[in-house]
C-alpha cells in the first residue's frame, strides 16, 4: 500500500487528495483527466432540488404555453417522446464516469427538502456511484423558524436519505450552526459515514450602476482553511474513527493538504487550486505532501492524521477562544488586502 | 384478427396510413392539414419505419408548389410518395398535378379540405380547393368522418398503385380533421394485406433510370400532343372498377363496407339528397328519423368524386325517385351550378338518353349550398333540405344554414328538428379558455372513455379567433352506439364553465337541456355563489331545473403549484358528476394518462397533477339552487353609445357567438370593412394590470414602445387639457427641452392590457428607496380596474400631440404619436406586435400596408374585430392581405398603383394650373414632403386646392377627376409586412424580385424563425440548433441570412433591428427605411411563444441575442459617395457566449434534453456561426461601397 493511501467513508483512496465539486467533475471527460491528474476521488457537483424541479415545472410550461388556444397552432412544439431531465443526465453521468474511472465516483446531491424527490439518492447508487455527498445548504434567513426546528428538518432530510440508500453517505455541512459539535454529532448518529467541513457559501453582489443583486464566484483563498482546520481537530476527538472527515475550502497546496490531515481530516478537498491552475495541480500537491512527509518523516497518512487534533494537540485551547487573543497579539498591516484573516 | 380500438382526429388517422405506405413524404404547413406533416416528421425523427422497414424520407419544402415538385421528381424515380395540403396550398400544386396525372404516376396527396380565400381568408372546411382540382386528372375519394379518413387513405394508397392515376383523398377540415373519434385501426397486417406487391414493382419500373434510359416531359406540337393527351383514357376509365375492388378487398379484411356511391333509406324513395363529406353524418341522422316516420326519403352518399361514376351513381338511386337535391360545400359564382351537382345532371340525363333509362321520368334535380368555411350543418338544415324538395315549386338553387335576405336564396331550417339520440348517449359542453388546459383535458377524458370503456366516444373543440385570451367550446359525446354527429352539441346534458368570468359574456345554459348538470368553477363557495350569478344563467337554472355544482379550481390549482392550469382540477369533477365511468376507476385512467404524458419529464408535475386530482374531489361542492332570480342587470356584449352603426348592427352579434344568425344583408359585398373596431371588445382579460407612478418615472417612453397591445399609451398635452380630469387621474410635468410647459401621462387601458409585464420589466426608473418598485409595476386587475376606466376614458378624450412638435426619431418622440393599430389579439408578449404598432405611429396616416398570411395577417385581420384604426381626422393604415407567397409584389402593385395616381393627378394639376393659384399649383407639385411639418404644409396645400377646385365647378371632367385625386398628391408610402416564412421562404422568390427593382416600397420581416401561426414550424429563418416542428431532431443547417442577400443587391436599404436591444436604433431603421427612395427591408427578431420562453421576459431575450452576437444589428444604406461606408454595423462586439442566449429557450434546450450529442455538437456550430458571422460583419463594416443609383428610380429605371 502507497504511504499516501487512506480511507474515506470506507473507501481506499490511493491518496487523500480528492476533487471536490468544480466544474471539472461534471463531464466524465474531464473527470478523467481529473484523475489523470492525481484525484483520488471525484465529487461530482451537486443535484440541487431546486434546479431539478424548476426545470422540470418551467419546461413544462413553456412547452404548453398557448396550447389549446388556437384553431391553427394547437401546440408549438413538435412530441417529445424521449426526454431526459437534467436529473436524468445526472445519473447518465455517473454510470459514464463508472465506465471510464478507477477512482471512486462520489454523487452529490442539495436538499433543502425531505420531499419525495431524495428518490434521486436511491437512484444515485443504482446509477453506480460509490458514496453520496448529501449537501445541506440553507440560510437561517426564516425569522419564525427557529435554530432547532431547522436542524431537525436537516436531520430529518439526512435521514431520509440515509434510509433510501445504502451507500456511504458523507454530509456537507456550513460553519453556521449555533452548536456545530452537538449538530455534527447528531448527523454522524442518524446515519451519516462521513461529515464534510465546510460548505462555502458564496455571498451576492451587487451591481451598483444597475443596483441589481448579481451572484459572483469567488475562489477560495488559502486562510479560508483555517475554519475547516479548527473544526476537524474539535470533531476528529468527539467523533474518534465513528465518522470520516474531509477538509474542504481553503486546500491549496500539499502543505495544507498536510494541515488537514494533521488535524484529522482523512481527505483534503480541492476546487479552486485546481480551477485555477488546472488538472494537474493534482500532482503537484502530491509531490509538495511526499516531500513534507520526507522532510517531517512521515511514513504513512494514517501516522499523521490527527496528531495535531483537539484531543492530541499540545495546546487544545489553541482551537478555542484563546486562538482569537493569539491573532490578536500576531497581528501586524496584512500585506495583501484580498487575504485578510477570517476573523472567528 | 385482433380489434384495435382508439381515439385520434382525422389528421392523424390519415397520417397513419400515409407514413406506412410512402418512402418520400414532401411536406409543408398549411391549417387545417400541418399535423399530418407534424406527425410524419415527428415519426420519422423518432425512427419510426415504414411499412417495409424503411423510414420515409420527410422533408419541407419552400412552399407547397415545392413539394408538389418534389413529389413529381421522387415519383418519377418511382418512389413511392406522399403528401398533405389544403386549400391555397393546393392550387400551389396544380401545376404539378397536371404533369404527375398525364404521367400516369400513382401518388396520393390527403387533403384536409378548407376554403379557398376569396372576399376573406378563411381556415375552416369547405370543398372550394379540391374542386378547383377537378381538372387535374386526379381520382377524388372523399371522406366523412374520422374512420372514413383512415379508411379512404388505405384505398386511395392501394387504388392508385393499381390504377396509375394519382389520387386525391379528402376530408373536411376541422369538422373531419379535427375531431376525435372512437376509430378501428387499420393494422400493418392490414396494410401488407391490402397493398398489391406487384403494382409497387411494376410503379418501380416504370420509374426514370439511367439503366433503362426514357424521355418523359417531351414538348409537343399540333400533330402529337391531342392524341397523346387521349391515349391515357382507358386508364381513367378502369379507376372506378378499380377502387371498387379495392373497396371489395378491403371489406373483406376489416368488415368495413364502402362503395363508390352509397344508398341509404327507404327503397322507394321519392326524395333523396346527394352530398360527400361530412355532411353526410347530420344527413344520415335525419333520413333515419325521417325514414322511421315513414316518409320515402333517400341519400347518396358520393365516396369516389372523380373519375365520377355515373353509371354507379344513377344505378345507386331507387327507381322511384322524384326528386333530387344535391348539396354542394363550395361555391362557383357564375355556374349553373355547383360541381357536384352539375355531374349529377349530367349523369341523370345520359342516364335518360340510354337505351334502358332507370326512370320513367327525368327526377328534378335541385342544387343548394351549404357549410361554407365550416358553417353548421345540422339535421334541421338537411330536414329543410329533405322539405324543399317536397314542395311544389322548390328553389332551383338554394342555400342552407344562413338567411340569404339579399338574394332570397336561402331555405329556412327546420329548429324544431331535432334526431332521437340514442338512449344512454351523454353530451357534454365545457366552457374555457385556451391558457386553461380545457380543450387538452377533454381530448384526454375523449381517450380514456373511447379507448377503456365499450363507449363510443367523439370530441370536437372550437377556439375563437384570438391567439391571447381566446375562448374555446369542447363539445364531447359519450354512447353505447357510433356517433356520426357531425355538428355542434344542440342539447347537453353536462355543462361546465372553466372560467367564471365568461358566465357573463356567452349565453351557455342556452345549450343546457331540462335538468342537466352544471359545473362551475367559481372563486365563491357555495353559500356564497348564487347572487354572483348573471340573471341570465340564474334564470335557466331555474326554468330548466339544473343541478349546479362549484369548485374553485383556481385556488385548489394555484396551491398545488400548478398556476392557472385548472385542467386536472376540472376533469375529475366531469367524471364524477357526469357518471359516464366509475370515479374511481376514472381517477385511476386520469392519472394514468398524467403519468403518460408527464411521467417523462419528471415526477414533479405528475405529483402535482395528482394533488390537485385528489382535492378536486374532496372539494366539489352542490349547491341549492333557489326558486327566484337575484341578480338583475345586463349582461352581454355593450359597446359606447358612439359606436358606429356597423359596429352595432354586426360586430356586436359576432362578438357575442351570435354571427350565425346575421343575415346576408348585414355584410359588406367585396369583403371591405371598417377599421378601428378591436376598441369595441372589452376584453378585459389581465389578472394584473400595469400603474404607473409618476414620481418615478423619467419620461423615457420604454413602455409604451414595447407593449404588445398598444394597451400602455404616452400622451404629451398643454396641462389646460387636465381640467375636469377625474380623480386619480396622474400626470406629471413633461422634462424636454423641446417643448417646455407641458404635462405627460402614461395610461394603461385595462380593458384591453392582456397583463403580459413587459412594460414592468423593461421600465429603467426604479424607486430610489426601493429597487424593486419602478415607474410602472404590477397590480391586481379587480382593484384598479374602475379607476383606470375612468382615467382611460379622459385620457382618450386628451387630443394627441400634434406630429411635428416632437422630433420622431427617438423612443420619446416616437411614442407620442398616436398608435393606429391597437389592442390586437396576438399572444400576450408578443415580439411582432410592437414593430407594427411602431410602423403604425411614425407612418400611419398616409400608408398602405400589404400584408403577407400569417400571424400578423390574423391579428391583423381576422374578425370580429380589427386593430387598424384611424386618426382623428380619419386616417390610418389602410391594410389587405393577398396571399401567403406574393406579398412583396402584392405591395409593389400597390406603389404602382400610387405612382399611377399620382402621376395622373400631377397631369391633371398641370393642365388646370392656369386656372388656380400659381404660386399654391407649384409648391404643391415641388414642396419636399420629408419631415412631419413639410407633410402638414402639404394637406394644408391640398386642402386649399380642393377648395379652390371646387370654386371652378365639377362641370369640367378634369376638375372631377383631380378632385378625386387630390389626396394623391400627399405623400403616400406602401409597407409590406409578413413573417419569415413569407420572406424566407414561400414569398422569397417575389421578395427578390422586389429588391431586385427600385421600387420605393418598405418591407417588414417579423422574424420569428418559425411559421408562428400554424403553430411553429422550421423555416430557412430557423437557426442552427433550434428544434421545431419539421426539424424535431434540430435543425442542422444555419439561419439564412436574407439581409446579406438583400446588400448583394446594392440598391435596397437593408437593417435588422432588435426592439429590446437597442430601441433608437429600432427607431431609427424604420425612419430611414421609410426615407429610402427605392426598396427597403427590415427584418426584426420578433420573440415568439414557439421560442418556449417566458414571454413576460420578451425585450431581455432580444437584448441577450443581440450581445451573445446571436442577432447582430446593422443599418445598409447605400451610398452614391466614392469612400461612403454603407454599412453600419450598430450592436457591440459579442460580449456572452450564444450558449448563454440558447440555453433560455425551450427550443434550444429540449435537444440538449433529448439528444444531448447532437446538441453539443450544434451548440459548437451555432457559436462558430456567430463568430464567422460577426467576423464577416465586421469586414463588410470596413468596405467602401459606391451605389450608382437614379435619382428617382420609381419613375424612370422601371419605365419599357
Amino acid at each position: 500500500m502507497s504511504r499516501l493511501a487512506t480511507n474515506y467513508l470506507g473507501l481506499d483512496l490511493r491518496t487523500p487528495l480528492v476533487a471536490s465539486a468544480s466544474p471539472f467533475t461534471g463531464q466524465p471527460e474531464s473527470a478523467l483527466r481529473m484523475q489523470e491528474g492525481g484525484a483520488a476521488a471525484i465529487v461530482l457537483p451537486s443535484l440541487f432540488e431546486e434546479e431539478v424541479v424548476r426545470e422540470e415545472v418551467e419546461l413544462s410550461q413553456v412547452l404548453e404555453q398557448g396550447a389549446g388556444s388556437f384553431a391553427e397552432a394547437l401546440d408549438y412544439f413538435p412530441t417529445v417522446d424521449a426526454f431526459e431531465s437534467s436529473a436524468e443526465r445526472y445519473l447518465a453521468v455517473i454510470g459514464q464516469m463508472k465506465e471510464k474511472l478507477d477512482v471512486p465516483v462520489i454523487a452529490s446531491l442539495n436538499a433543502t427538502s425531505s420531499g419525495g424527490w431524495v428518490r434521486f439518492a436511491k437512484l444515485i447508487e443504482e446509477a453506480g456511484a460509490d458514496a453520496l455527498e448529501l449537501n445541506l445548504y440553507r440560510l437561517g434567513a426564516d425569522p419564525t423558524r427557529d435554530g432547532s426546528g431547522m436542524e431537525a428538518s436537516d436531520l430529518e432530510v439526512v435521514r431520509r436519505v440515509r434510509e433510501s440508500t445504502d451507500i456511504p453517505l458523507a454530509v456537507k455541512i456550513s460553519p453556521y450552526y449555533s452548536a456545530l459539535a452537538n449538530f455534527a454529532a447528531s448527523v454522524v448518529e442518524t446515519g451519516a459515514n462521513g461529515l464534510v467541513l465546510f460548505n462555502r457559501f458564496y455571498q451576492p453582489d451587487l451591481d451598483a450602476d444597475t443596483r441589481e443583486v448579481v451572484p459572483r464566484l469567488e475562489l477560495s483563498q488559502p486562510w479560508e482553511l483555517r475554519l475547516p482546520l479548527r473544526w476537524i481537530a474539535i470533531l476528529r476527538s468527539q467523533l474518534a474513527t465513528r465518522a470520516s472527515l474531509a477538509a474542504s475550502s481553503g486546500v491549496h497546496t500539499g502543505i495544507d493538504a498536510a494541515k488537514a490531515l494533521l488535524v484529522g481530516a482523512d481527505v483534503a478537498m480541492m476546487t479552486s487550486a485546481v480551477l485555477r491552475k488546472g488538472r494537474e495541480h493534482f500532482a503537484t500537491v502530491e509531490k509538495e505532501l511526499v516531500e513534507w512527509m520526507d522532510a517531517n518523516e512521515y511514513t504513512s497518512v494514517a501516522e499523521l492524521r490527527g496528531s495535531v487534533s483537539y484531543a492530541a494537540s499540545d495546546d487544545p485551547s489553541a482551537f478555542e477562544r484563546a486562538n482569537y487573543v493569539k491573532i490578536l497579539r500576531s497581528w501586524n498591516a496584512p500585506h495583501d488586502p484580498t487575504s485578510r484573516p477570517q476573523m472567528p | 384478427m385482433d380489434q384495435q380500438w382508439t381515439c385520434i382526429d382525422g389528421n392523424e388517422a390519415t397520417a397513419r396510413v400515409a407514413y406506412a405506405l410512402s418512402e418520400v413524404i414532401a411536406i409543408y404547413p398549411i391549417t387545417p392539414s400541418s399535423p399530418m406533416g407534424e406527425s410524419a416528421d415527428g415519426w420519422a425523427a423518432a425512427g419510426k419505419p415504414n411499412l417495409w422497414g424503411v423510414v420515409p424520407d420527410v422533408v419541407e419544402m419552400q412552399s407547397e408548389a415545392g413539394a408538389a415538385g418534389a413529389l413529381h421528381g421522387a415519383l418519377q424515380r418511382g418512389a413511392l410518395s406522399v403528401s398533405f395540403t389544403a386549400s391555397q396550398g393546393l392550387l400551389l400544386m396544380i401545376p404539378n398535378m397536371f404533369k404527375i396525372a398525364g404521367e400516369l404516376t400513382p401518388a396520393v396527396i390527403h387533403v384536409s379540405a378548407r376554403t379557398v380565400a376569396t372576399h376573406a381568408l378563411s381556415i375552416f372546411g369547405d370543398h372550394s380547393d379540391v374542386m378547383h382540382a377537378r381538372t387535374t386528372g386526379w381520382a377524388m375519394l372523399a371522406s366523412a368522418s374520422v374512420q372514413e379518413a383512415q379508411d379512404m387513405a388505405l384505398i386511395a394508397h392501394v387504388a392508385t398503385l393499381r390504377a396509375r392515376v394519382p389520387f386525391i383523398h379528402f376530408f373536411d377540415g376541422f369538422r373531419t380533421s379535427h375531431e376525435v373519434l372512437s376509430i378501428e385501426l387499420v393494422s400493418d397486417d392490414d396494410l401488407r394485406a391490402l397493398v398489391p406487391e406487384e403494382d409497387i414493382l411494376a410503379f418501380r419500373a416504370r420509374g426514370l433510370s439511367p439503366d433503362a434510359p426514357l424521355v418523359r416531359g417531351t414538348a409537343q406540337n399540333p400533330d402529337a400532343f391531342f392524341q397523346g393527351r387521349e391515349a391515357g383514357n382507358r386508364f381513367h376509365l378502369a379507376t372506378p372498377g378499380i377502387v371498387a375492388a379495392a373497396m371489395e378487398a378491403f371489406e373483406r379484411r376489416t368488415g368495413r363496407h364502402y362503395g363508390l356511391v352509397e344508398y341509404a333509406g327507404a327503397p322507394d324513395a321519392e326524395r333523396v339528397v346527394v352530398l360527400m363529406g361530412s355532411g353526410i353524418g347530420a344527413t344520415e341522422e335525419t333520413l333515419q328519423t325521417l325514414t322511421a316516420a315513414g316518409e320515402r326519403v333517400g341519400l347518396v352518399k358520393v365516396r369516389l368524386y372523380r373519375p365520377f361514376p355515373a353509371e354507379q351513381f344513377v344505378a345507386a338511386l331507387p327507381q322511384s325517385v322524384r326528386s333530387i337535391a344535391v348539396l354542394d360545400r363550395t361555391k362557383e359564382p357564375g355556374s349553373p351550378g355547383e360541381p357536384l351537382y352539375l355531374d349529377v345532371v349530367a349523369a341523370l340525363a345520359e342516364g335518360m338518353d340510354s337505351a334502358h333509362p332507370r326512370f320513367a321520368r327525368m327526377p328534378r334535380v335541385i342544387g343548394g349550398r351549404y357549410g361554407l368555411s365550416s358553417k353548421e350543418f345540422d339535421p334541421g338544415m338537411a330536414k329543410a333540405v329533405f322539405d324543399e324538395l317536397a314542395a311544389q315549386d322548390p328553389k332551383r338553387h338554394f342555400t342552407v344554414g344562413i338567411t340569404d335576405d339579399v338574394t332570397h336564396l336561402s331555405i329556412a331550417p327546420d329548429t324544431e328538428f331535432r334526431y332521437q339520440r340514442p338512449a344512454g348517449e351523454v353530451q357534454a359542453m365545457f366552457f374555457g379558455m385556451g391558457s386553461d388546459g380545457t380543450v387538452g383535458a377533454n381530448k384526454n377524458s375523449v381517450k380514456i372513455i373511447g379507448e377503456n370503456t365499450d363507449l363510443w366516444a367523439q370530441g370536437y373543440f372550437v377556439y375563437d379567433s384570438k391567439k391571447a385570451g381566446s375562448v374555446t367550446v369542447s363539445h364531447l359525446r359519450f354512447g353505447p352506439t357510433p356517433i356520426r354527429s357531425t355538428y355542434l352539441i344542440e342539447g347537453a346534458d353536462f355543462v361546465a364553465c372553466h372560467q367564471f368570468g365568461l358566465l357573463g359574456k356567452l349565453a351557455m345554459l342556452e345549450h343546457a337541456r331540462d335538468g342537466a348538470t352544471f359545473l362551475l368553477n367559481s372563486p365563491f363557495p357555495a353559500d356564497e355563489v348564487w347572487d354572483h350569478l348573471p340573471e341570465g344563467i340564474q334564470e335557466q337554472l331555474i326554468h330548466k331545473g339544473i343541478k349546479l355544482w362549484v369548485i374553485d379550481a383556481d385556488k385548489i390549482a394555484a396551491e398545488v403549484g400548478m398556476g392557472n392550469r385548472i385542467n386536472t382540477v376540472m376533469q375529475p369533477c366531469f367524471f364524477a358528476l357526469s357518471g359516464v365511468l366509475p370515479t374511481d376507476e376514472a381517477v385511476a385512467h386520469i392519472k394514468a394518462s398524467v403519468e403518460k404524458a408527464y411521467g417523462k419529464r419528471g415526477p414533479v408535475i405528475v405529483e402535482r397533477n395528482f394533488a390537485a386530482i385528489d382535492r378536486s374531489l374532496k372539494e366539489l361542492t352542490q349547491v341549492e339552487v333557489p326558486q327566484a332570480v337575484t341578480h338583475s342587470g345586463s349582461s352581454g356584449i355593450t359597446v359606447p353609445d358612439d359606436a358606429p352603426d356597423f359596429v352595432r348592427r354586426v360586430t356586436v352579434p359576432l362578438l357575442a357567438g351570435e354571427g350565425d344568425l346575421l343575415p346576408v344583408s348585414a355584410f359588406p359585398v367585396d369583403g371591405s370593412f371598417i377599421t378601428g373596431t378591436t376598441k369595441y371588445e372589452k376584453r378585459a382579460i389581465a389578472r394584473e394590470i400595469p400603474i404607473w407612478d409618476p414620481e418615478l418615472c423619467i419620461d423615457c417612453g420604454k413602455c409604451a414602445i414595447v407593449c404588445p397591445h398598444a394597451a400602455i399609451r404616452m400622451k404629451v398635452y398643454e396641462p389646460a387639457w387636465l381640467e375636469g380630469a377625474p380623480e386619480g387621474f396622474r400626470s406629471k410635468d413633461f422634462r424636454s427641452k423641446d417643448l417646455p410647459g407641458h404635462k405627460l401621462t402614461i395610461q394603461v387601458a385595462p380593458d384591453d392590457c392582456t397583463g403580459c409585464v413587459v412594460c414592468v420589466n423593461v421600465c429603467p426608473a426604479k424607486s430610489k428607496t426601493e429597487v424593486r418598485r419602478r415607474a410602472i409595476g404590477m397590480e391586481p386587475a379587480m382593484e384598479h380596474r374602475d379607476a383606470e376606466r375612468r382615467a382611460w376614458q379622459f385620457f382618450d378624450s386628451i387630443p394627441p400631440l400634434a406630429r411635428d412638435l416632437l422630433p420622431r426619431a427617438s423612443v420619446k418622440g416616437s411614442q407620442v404619436l398616436e398608435p393606429l393599430f391597437e389592442f390586437s389579439g396576438a399572444c400576450a408578449g408578443c415580439g411582432e406586435t410592437p414593430y407594427v404598432k411602431l410602423v403604425s405611429q411614425l407612418f400611419g396616416d398616409r400608408i398602405v400596408v400589404a400584408n403577407a398570411t400569417g400571424c400578423s395577417s390574423i391579428y391583423g385581420g381576422n374578425l370580429p374585430t380589427t386593430p387598424w384604426t384611424v386618426d382623428r381626422d380619419g386616417r390610418g393604415p389602410a391594410w389587405n392581405n393577398s396571399l401567403f407567397e406574393d406579398t412583396a409584389e402584392f405591395g409593389m402593385g400597390m406603389r404602382m398603383g400610387s405612382e399611377a395616381r399620382l402621376a395622373r393627378a400631377r397631369l391633371l394639376l398641370e393642365r388646370l394650373a392656369p386656372r388656380l393659384d400659381g404660386a399654391l399649383v407649384r409648391e404643391t407639385l415641388e414642396a419636399p414632403q420629408d419631415t412631419e411639418l413639410q407633410l402638414r404644409a402639404q394637406r394644408r396645400r391640398v386642402a386649399d386646392l380642393v377648395t379652390a377646385l371646387q370654386a371652378l365647378g365639377t362641370d369640367d371632367p378634369d376638375v372631377r377627376h383631380l378632385l378625386a385625386l387630390a389626396d394623391d398628391l400627399v405623400s403616400k408610402g406602401v409597407w409590406i409586412i409578413g413573417g419569415d416564412g413569407w420572406a424566407y421562404d414561400i414569398g422569397f422568390g417575389g421578395l427578390d424580385h422586389v429588391l431586385a427593382s427600385s421600387r420605393n416600397v418598405n418591407i417588414l420581416v417579423l422574424d420569428t424563425e418559425v411559421y408562428s401561426n400554424t403553430g411553429g414550424q422550421a423555416s430557412k429563418a430557423t437557426p442552427r440548433g433550434a428544434v421545431a416542428k419539421f426539424a424535431s431532431f434540430g435543425k442542422a443547417t444555419p439561419k439564412k441570412d436574407l439581409g446579406a442577400l438583400a446588400m448583394a443587391y446594392g440598391t435596397a436599404y437593408v437593417a435588422q433591428i432588435a426592439l429590446g436591444a437597442n430601441d433608437t436604433q429600432t427607431v431609427k431603421a424604420l425612419l430611414e427605411a421609410d426615407a429610402w427612395p427605392g426598396p427597403s427591408l427590415v427584418i426584426a427578431y420578433s420573440t415568439c411563444t414557439a421560442h418556449g420562453m417566458d414571454m413576460s421576459q420578451s425585450m431581455e431575450h432580444m437584448r441577450d441575442a443581440v450581445r451573445s452576437g446571436y442577432w447582430p444589428l446593422y443599418r445598409f444604406q447605400p451610398t452614391a459617395t466614392e469612400d461612403g461606408q454603407p454599412f453600419k454595423l450598430d450592436s457591440r462586439e459579442p460580449s456572452i457566449p450564444v450558449r448563454d442566449f440558447v440555453s433560455t429557450e425551450a427550443r434550444f434546450a429540449i435537444l440538449s434534453r433529448t439528444h444531448p450529442e447532437r446538441s453539443e455538437r450544434l451548440l459548437e456550430l451555432m457559436q462558430a456561426d456567430v463568430d464567422e458571422r460577426w467576423r464577416y460583419y465586421e469586414q463588410l463594416a470596413a468596405i467602401s461601397r459606391t451605389v450608382h443609383s437614379v435619382d428617382s428610380p420609381q419613375y424612370e429605371e422601371d419605365s419599357p
